[in-house]
């Protein structure tokens, strides 16, 4: 042996039977082991990954996503951030917002934007609405002007012809339904004559290509494409042209310059469909709002904003999410504590009893525990109220009087009250299988040695029962911190939780980011503490049997 | 990823262009409904006859009306929708069709004509809010109150809510701002047609919220239709708000010693969407159940079962008896000339801008 390892020390690293470095045969092995072990667990790694992890991680995501305005309002967003926030925006950014807002409107994708700006600018819901249905009147000064010319303006295909590559019209007008239909490209040189009306023109022909699935040469541009030519014919001079459609598009031309042309301002055109476009509100709110990521809904969830001139606490008359998060801290803590009191001489004397009698009094524990969440908490409802079974009994014996019946339900007292009933089996069960493992010699051994009972409690059998406490205690408040439906029903106004105002922002108002942001927040509050649970009793020590 | 998506759909639409006239119908539906009486309304008279007409139709229902809105936001993100027929309020309806969740329909294509052949665009009238929206029923919110626990006088108007000196007690109110808003700056003096004037402004949401502080500490906050005819029956409340068809079913089907109030009753109005992505055969049978389902005849059929009352002009004529109680069934309709005299119409667009808005106040003004 020493021989062996004076040779190996020798001529190099010591070898294993097949001549590889023993080190390199051992890591494999290693290696090897734990690609077993791991696919072992693979499945049920999978599944947590992919039912728990990830929609855990794409809900918080939602509390700083904020895709839905840039993504909706492309151009408008980017003009907006030249903008210096004074008065109202230029004339450009109009015209920039009529685009964005007729192709959201052709998307039904505008009133999903007014939702989202309607939580930070009351109003915007409507204002967008109606935005989406009054575009036309804007588009339609131009586009009845140029259909009053020719007839043609009116007409799918002229204006396929006109702006439409040679090779892919030869494509589409082959095309049949079913097939797969070919890409629309701008003809060559088109984009430098009419900038705007190419870009305008592209976006519709895509649009009906890929989300309707209709032939651009079936079917009329609608009236952006009008207002976009107006412009463009206006900013240039196209008498020189020569390529297809030439007569119809010099037509036009020369009706843009003459001076019975009617034309409307982008600005006056919005101003016209609804008055708030002249506020510089809705401006400013899409201009703090167009980033990719917000701290909005952060902010909201802890009762500040977000406004042009930087952060703020909210009006004193709004401001409830920092109440609620403390309110449903301390009523866990209290929860939490009415528990251990509870708990503890149940699970003492259900540890101590001989088993017979131990199993029939654990019956007695489960059997609440495996009724439903519902019945439970509406039970109290029938004892805690007003015209209920503890009020009646009271009035029966005399010791209230009937008109001044005591209040127990629909308050913090009723929400305590069930809770800490609904909760106690968490609070038993860790305690009961720590204190079945203390051996009751110690506390015999104690009282032989002249300890008083209380001495021999609190000095030998307390501290063995901690971990019990502790398990208890890290469940109960947990599972009261993200409770939802007790405390719906029976905790009126002031015994309601911070997860009702999640359960009411996800199913009711649909403001998922805040939602999110909230549900963020509670996760970390928990996190915090657990980690201070940690440092101050330690992790190892609490036990669950 | 987004282009994908929209060339695979556009793939899947000339895909299914060309099948849609085979007319395929899927033989079986998942209908949304809200559960409880107004569900098993809607069954006896809609679905029951529907089957027995396509015996080898099958329906199910699924009680989730209550938070449509989001499930069916959240099944469009998953891209799976498992229904195809939603009973919803109006004011979801307006943003399920708002975010692009529920489907836009021609009403004279899709529904049928009343029976003497005026078109159903007409027939339904206004009641249609949101191109998306198939109105179905006409309800409302209003009060009712304990006849033993109010003396000799029994109100009979709505401020009797705010009147602690004339009927002390508690009251049940909804737990949010709709309705209750309205109410408090009626009662405070405000004319009807001003209200919303008024709770426009930040001065007159604190004038209805200080109107409703005169009764704060009285008032049991309900959340679930079900709560106030309980705390009525149970004598825990005086009187309190709660839905009309609610009331009817306390008073007349289970007897108790309850009165109700149709002063400043809140219409409102209830109805069906279609999901958008429904399959073409799913969607065809959806649009042949509501072409059945909303006809003159069924919508009078279904208050037999429920006092709410049939959107349809053409149907109220036919509105007959209780199906089990015998009694006519008219005089409860909250659309009763007699019972309407003094209505509130449930505004739409107001609370659509100014939910989010007047909610926090109100709630952070419950939790104060």
């Amino acid at each position: 042996m020493t021989q062996a390892s004076a040779e190996g020390d020798a001529s190099g690293p010591m070898l294993a039977a097949d001549g590889t470095p023993l080190k390199k045969s051992l890591a494999r092995a290693l290696r090897l082991q734990k690609m077993r072990a791991l696919m072992l667990i693979a499945p049920l790694l999978l599944f947590v990954l992919v039912t728990f992890i990830a929609p855990i991680a794409d809900m918080l995501f939602r509390s700083v996503e904020n895709e839905i305005v840039s993504e909706t309002l492309p151009r408008t967003t980017a003009a907006l951030a030249d903008w210096d926030g004074q008065g109202l925006p230029p004339e450009g950014v109009y015209e920039d917002a009529f685009y964005d807002l007729y192709m959201a409107a052709e998307r039904k994708e505008h009133t999903r934007l007014g939702t989202r700006l309607n939580y930070e600018m009351t109003g915007a819901s409507s204002l967008m609405r109606k935005s989406g249905r009054g575009l036309d009147d804007i588009g339609e000064v131009y586009q009845d002007q140029f259909e009053d010319l020719d007839k043609n303006w009116d007409e799918a295909q002229p204006w396929a012809e006109l702006m439409g590559d040679p090779e892919w019209l030869t494509d589409q007008a082959a095309w049949e339904k079913g097939d797969r239909m070919p890409k629309f490209t701008l003809r060559d040189g088109i984009a430098d004559l009419l900038p705007k009306t190419a870009e305008q023109y592209e976006a519709f022909a895509l649009y009906q290509q890929e989300e309707e699935a209709k032939s651009p040469l079936k079917e009329e541009p609608w009236s952006a494409v009008h207002t976009a030519l107006y412009e463009d014919l206006k900013a240039g001079d196209l008498s020189g042209y020569t390529g297809p459609r030439a007569e119809m598009l010099i037509a036009a031309d020369a009706l843009v310059d003459s001076p019975d042309f009617e034309t409307v301002s982008f600005a006056d055109g919005f101003v016209e469909m609804d008055e708030d476009w002249a506020q510089p509100e809705i401006w400013k709110t899409i201009k703090l709002y167009a980033p990719d990521y917000t701290s909005g809904y952060f902010l909201n969830s802890v009762d500040m904003q977000l406004t042009p001139e930087g952060v703020e606490m909210r009006p004193e008359n709004e401001r409830i999410y920092i109440l609620l998060f403390k309110r449903t801290i301390f009523m866990s803590l209290v929860i939490t504590g009415s528990c251990i009191l509870l708990a503890y001489p149940v699970a003492y004397i259900l540890s101590n009893l001989p088993s017979r009698q131990a199993n029939l009094l654990m019956i007695l524990v489960l059997l609440p525990f495996w009724t439903s969440l519902l019945v439970r908490t509406s039970a109290w409802k029938v004892m805690l109220q007003q015209q209920g079974v503890i009020n009646d009994v009271l009035v029966w014996l005399g010791l209230i009087a009937d008109d001044s019946r005591l209040v127990m339900i629909n308050n913090q007292f009723g929400t305590i009250v069930a809770m800490t009933h609904i909760l106690l089996p968490f609070m038993i069960l860790p305690m009961y299988s720590v204190m079945s493992t203390i051996p009751p010699t110690y506390v015999r051994a104690a009282k032989s040695l002249g300890a008083t009972n209380w001495t021999t409690f609190w000095r030998v059998y307390f501290p063995q029962s901690i971990p019990g406490i502790g398990a208890g205690s890290i469940l109960v408040f947990i599972l009261s911190i993200g409770y939802y439906i007790t405390p719906e029903i029976v905790g009126g106004t002031t015994g309601t939780f911070i997860s009702n105002r999640i359960a009411y922002h996800i199913s009711s108002s649909l403001n998922w980011g805040l939602a999110a942001a909230l549900g963020a927040i509670l996760l970390a509050v928990v996190l915090i503490l657990y980690w201070a649970y940690d440092r101050i009793v330690g992790i190892d020590n609490v036990k669950l049997g | 990823m987004k282009l994908t998506k929209t060339l695979l759909a556009s793939t899947a639409l000339t895909v299914a262009a060309g099948s849609a006239f085979a007319q395929d119908m899927a033989d079986s539906m998942t209908l949304v409904s809200w559960g409880g009486a107004y569900q098993a309304s809607q069954d006896k008279a809609y679905a029951q006859p529907y089957v027995a007409e396509h015996p080898d139709v099958t329906v199910s229902w699924d009680e989730s009306s209550n938070e449509a809105v989001a499930k069916l936001r959240a099944m469009n993100e998953a891209g799976n929708i498992t229904w195809d027929l939603v009973d919803v309020v109006a004011a979801d309806a307006i943003r399920l069709c708002d975010e692009g969740l529920a489907m836009e329909y021609d009403p004279d294509e899709l529904l049928a004509p009343a029976d003497d052949g005026t078109d159903a665009s007409d027939d339904f009238g206004d009641l249609i809010v949101s191109d998306c929206f198939i109105p179905q029923i006409v309800y409302s919110t209003t009060v009712g109150y304990r006849t033993d626990l109010v003396g000799d006088t029994p109100p009979t108007e709505i401020c009797a809510l705010f009147d602690m000196d004339a009927y002390p007690g508690k009251r049940a109110l909804e737990k949010r701002p709709i309705n209750n808003m309205e109410w408090a700056l009626y009662c405070d003096g405000v004319a009807k047609d001003d209200i919303y004037d008024v709770l426009e402004t930040p001065e007159g949401q604190d004038q209805a919220l200080a109107k409703l502080d005169t009764i704060k500490d009285q008032v049991v906050w309900w959340s679930a239709g079900a709560d106030t005819p309980q705390l009525l029956a149970d004598g825990e409340v005086v009187m309190g708000s709660t839905y009309n068809g609610r009331l009817f079913s306390v008073i007349e089907e289970q007897d108790q010693p309850v009165g109700m109030l149709w002063d400043m009753q809140v219409f409102d109005l209830d109805g069906w969407i279609i999901p958008t992505g429904l399959s073409d055969e799913a969607l065809a049978r959806v649009k042949d159940f509501v072409y059945f389902a909303t006809d003159t005849q069924r919508l009078a059929d279904q208050a037999k079962y429920i006092s709410y009352g049939p959107a349809r002009m053409s149907s109220a004529p036919l509105v007959g008896q209780h199906a089990d109680l015998g009694i006519d069934m008219a005089p409860h309709m909250p659309t009763d000339p007699e019972n309407s005299k003094n209505t509130l119409l449930y505004n739409y667009e107001f609370w659509a801008d100014y939910r989010d808005d007047i909610d926090a106040k109100f709630q952070a003004w419950l939790a104060q």
